[in-house]
C-alpha cells in the first residue's frame, strides 16, 4: 500500500513537472506570438509607408489582444453543407500541430520539455501533419474556393518537405546525432559565429529559408490563400475561433521555422563571440532576426504562379539539395572537420 | 510499469477501434481519417517498445505523405453511397471467410510463438539489446553500412517500377498551352512591348 502511494506520488509530481513546463512554454509563446503578430503588421506597414496598427494601447501594442477578444466574441458560422465534425477538427488539428512541436525545441542548455533523442523527426512529423488541418479544413467547408485552396497546399506543402528533409538530412550528417542540443553543441567548435552551420552549409541557409516560406504557406507562397484567385482559400468558410485557431497555428509554425533555422544554421543559444556569455536570450534574438526577415518578405515579394512554385520545388530545390547531402556525406567520410564534428569531438 | 502498461492499453485500444471504424464509416473520407487515427496509435506503440526511430518514420510516411495522397484521391472521387452499401450482402460471405482464415492463421503464429519446444530460445535470440548505440544508429548501421549493396538494390527496384509508371501513364498532348519558364523569364521589354505608332480614327 505504501509502495503504491509512493509510485504514484512519484509519477504524479512528475506529471506536474511536465505539465508546467509545457504550460510555461505555452504560454510565453502564445504571448509572445500577440506581439509578433504585431510585430509583423508593422514592418509590413512601414515598409509600404502606412502606420500599420496604432490605436489600442500605446502605438497599437495591445492590437493583437483586442483582436483576440473580437475573435472569441464573434459567431461561428457553419456553412450548410459542411461536414460539422471535420469542420471543426481542421483548425484544433492546426493549432494542436503547431503548439506541440515546442516540446523538442531547446532554448537554452538543457531548457527543453522533452529531450528526445530523435527530436528533429519528431518535428519533421509534426511537420508533415500540419498538411491536414489545411486539407480537411478546405475539404469540409463543402465548397470550391476552400477545395481548390486545399488541393493546391497538399501538393505545395508535401513537394517542400522534401527538400527540407534533405537540408536537415545533411546538418544530421555533420553533427551524427538526431537530439536538438547535441545539434547546437556540435556548432559549439570555439570559432564563435564562424563555427556555426550557416558557413559549411551556406548555400542550404538560404534553400530552407525559401522552403520554410513555402511550407508555411507564407508570401510569396501563400498560394492555398491567394485573395487574388481564391478569396481566402481553405479560410474562406472560417470564421471566429475556428479562424483564430488556423491564424495562431500558422504564425506558429512560422514562428517554428525561425526557431529551427537558429538552432540547425545559427548556433541555437550560442554567442556569436566567445568573450559574451552563452544563454537564451541569443536564441530569442537570432528567432527575432529571423522573423523579421519573414516579415520583410511578405512586404517585399511578389507572389509566385503555382506551376512555377511547383517547378522551383521539384526541378531546383531538390536535385540541389540532393547533391548537397552527397556532397557533406563525402566531405564527412573524408574527415573534414567542418562537416564531421562528430569526428574532432565537438 | 504502471504507466507504461495502462499507455499500452491505451494505444492498443485506440488503434482496435479506429481500424474497426475505417470498415464502418459510411463516409471514405472519414474512414481516411480514422486510418490516420489506427496509424498514429501503432506508432505510440512503437515508442513504448523503444523504438522510437520506427515511429517517427511511420508517422513522417504513411501518416505524413501516403495517407495525404490517400485522402486526396479519396477526396476527388465521386461517390455514391447508396450503390456503395448495396453490395454488402453480396460481398458479407466472403468478407466473413477471409476474416475467419486471416485471424485462424494469426492465431496458429501467436500459438506457436509462445508454445512451440524452441521459442523460448528463439525468442531470446531475435532482439539483442544494444548498450552503447541508440537505435538509430544501430540501424544506420544494418542498412547504410553492412547491407548497403541489398539497400542500393531494393532503391533501384523501386525506381525502375517509379519509371514504369511514369512511361506508362505520361502522354504529351501537342494541343494544350505549356508554360516555358525560361522562355518566360528571358522576355523583356524589347521582346514584350512594341511602340506603335496610330493614326487617328484608324485603330491598328
Amino acid at each position: 500500500m505504501d509502495f503504491m502511494i509512493n509510485t504514484f506520488g512519484f509519477y504524479f509530481g512528475t506529471f506536474l513537472v511536465i505539465l508546467g513546463q509545457a504550460l510555461l512554454v505555452v504560454v510565453l509563446i502564445l504571448v509572445a506570438l500577440a506581439f509578433l503578430m504585431y510585430a509583423d503588421r508593422k514592418i509590413w506597414a512601414a515598409v509600404q509607408m502606412r502606420k500599420g496598427p496604432n490605436m489600442v494601447g500605446a502605438f497599437g501594442l495591445l492590437q493583437s489582444f483586442a483582436d483576440f477578444i473580437k475573435y472569441i466574441v464573434k459567431e461561428v458560422v457553419v456553412p450548410a453543407g459542411a461536414d460539422k465534425a471535420v469542420f471543426f477538427i481542421a483548425p484544433m488539428l492546426t493549432f494542436i500541430l503547431a503548439v506541440v512541436a515546442w516540446a523538442v525545441i531547446p532554448f537554452a542548455d538543457g531548457w527543453v520539455v522533452s529531450d528526445l533523442n530523435v527530436g528533429i523527426l519528431y518535428i519533421f512529423a509534426i511537420g508533415s501533419l500540419e498538411v491536414y488541418g489545411v486539407i480537411l479544413g478546405g475539404w469540409a467547408s463543402n465548397s470550391k474556393y476552400p477545395f481548390l485552396g486545399a488541393l493546391r497546399s497538399a501538393g505545395q506543402m508535401i513537394s517542400y518537405e522534401v527538400s527540407i528533409g534533405f537540408i536537415i538530412v545533411g546538418v544530421l550528417i555533420s553533427t551524427g546525432s538526431l537530439n536538438f542540443s547535441a545539434i547546437v553543441n556540435a556548432q559549439d567548435v570555439g570559432y564563435g559565429a564562424l563555427g556555426w552551420y550557416w558557413l559549411p552549409h551556406f548555400p542550404m541557409v538560404i534553400l530552407f529559408f525559401v522552403s520554410a516560406l513555402a511550407e508555411t504557406n507564407r508570401p510569396p507562397f501563400d498560394l492555398p490563400e491567394a485573395e487574388a484567385e481564391l478569396v481566402a482559400g481553405f479560410q474562406v468558410e472560417y470564421s471566429a475561433t475556428p479562424f483564430l485557431l488556423f491564424m495562431i497555428g500558422e504564425l506558429m509554425a512560422v514562428v517554428l521555422m525561425c526557431a529551427l533555422m537558429a538552432i540547425l544554421f545559427f548556433g541555437g543559444w550560442l554567442s556569436p563571440v566567445e568573450f559574451l556569455p552563452d544563454g537564451i536570450w541569443w536564441m530569442v534574438l537570432k528567432m527575432g532576426a529571423l522573423f523579421f526577415m519573414f516579415a520583410m518578405v511578405k512586404a517585399l515579394v511578389p507572389r509566385y504562379r503555382y506551376d512555377q512554385l511547383m517547378r522551383l520545388g521539384w526541378k531546383v530545390f531538390l536535385p540541389m539539395s540532393l547533391a548537397w547531402v552527397v556532397f557533406v556525406a563525402a566531405m564527412a567520410q573524408m574527415g573534414v572537420p567542418a562537416y564531421a564534428r562528430w569526428a574532432i569531438g565537438g | 510499469m504502471v504507466i507504461a502498461t495502462l499507455a499500452f492499453y491505451l494505444f492498443a485500444g485506440v488503434a482496435l477501434a479506429a481500424a474497426l471504424m475505417v470498415t464502418l464509416s459510411r463516409n471514405p473520407v472519414h474512414a481516411v481519417l480514422w486510418l490516420i487515427l489506427t496509424f498514429f496509435s501503432a506508432a505510440g506503440l512503437f515508442v513504448l517498445m523503444g523504438a522510437e526511430f520506427i515511429a517517427m518514420l511511420l508517422v513522417i510516411v504513411y501518416v505524413g505523405a501516403v495517407m495525404v495522397l490517400f485522402l486526396f484521391v479519396v477526396m476527388m472521387m465521386d461517390v455514391d453511397f447508396a450503390a456503395l452499401k448495396s453490395g454488402m450482402s453480396k460481398y458479407a460471405r466472403i468478407g466473413t471467410l477471409l476474416g475467419l482464415i486471416l485471424m485462424v492463421e494469426l492465431l496458429l503464429v501467436v500459438g506457436a510463438w509462445s508454445t512451440a519446444g524452441l521459442a523460448p530460445e528463439m525468442r531470446a535470440a531475435v532482439a539483442p539489446t544494444p548498450d552503447d548505440v541508440e537505435n538509430t544508429v544501430a540501424l544506420g548501421q544494418l542498412i547504410y553500412t553492412r547491407y548497403v549493396y541489398l539497400f542500393q538494390a531494393s532503391g533501384l527496384i523501386l525506381l525502375v517500377a517509379m519509371i514504369g509508371a511514369i512511361v506508362l501513364t505520361m502522354r504529351h498532348r501537342p494541343d494544350i498551352k505549356r508554360q516555358n519558364i525560361v522562355e518566360q523569364i528571358y522576355r523583356d521589354a524589347d521582346k514584350a512591348v512594341e511602340l506603335v505608332d496610330v493614326k487617328p480614327g484608324q485603330g491598328i
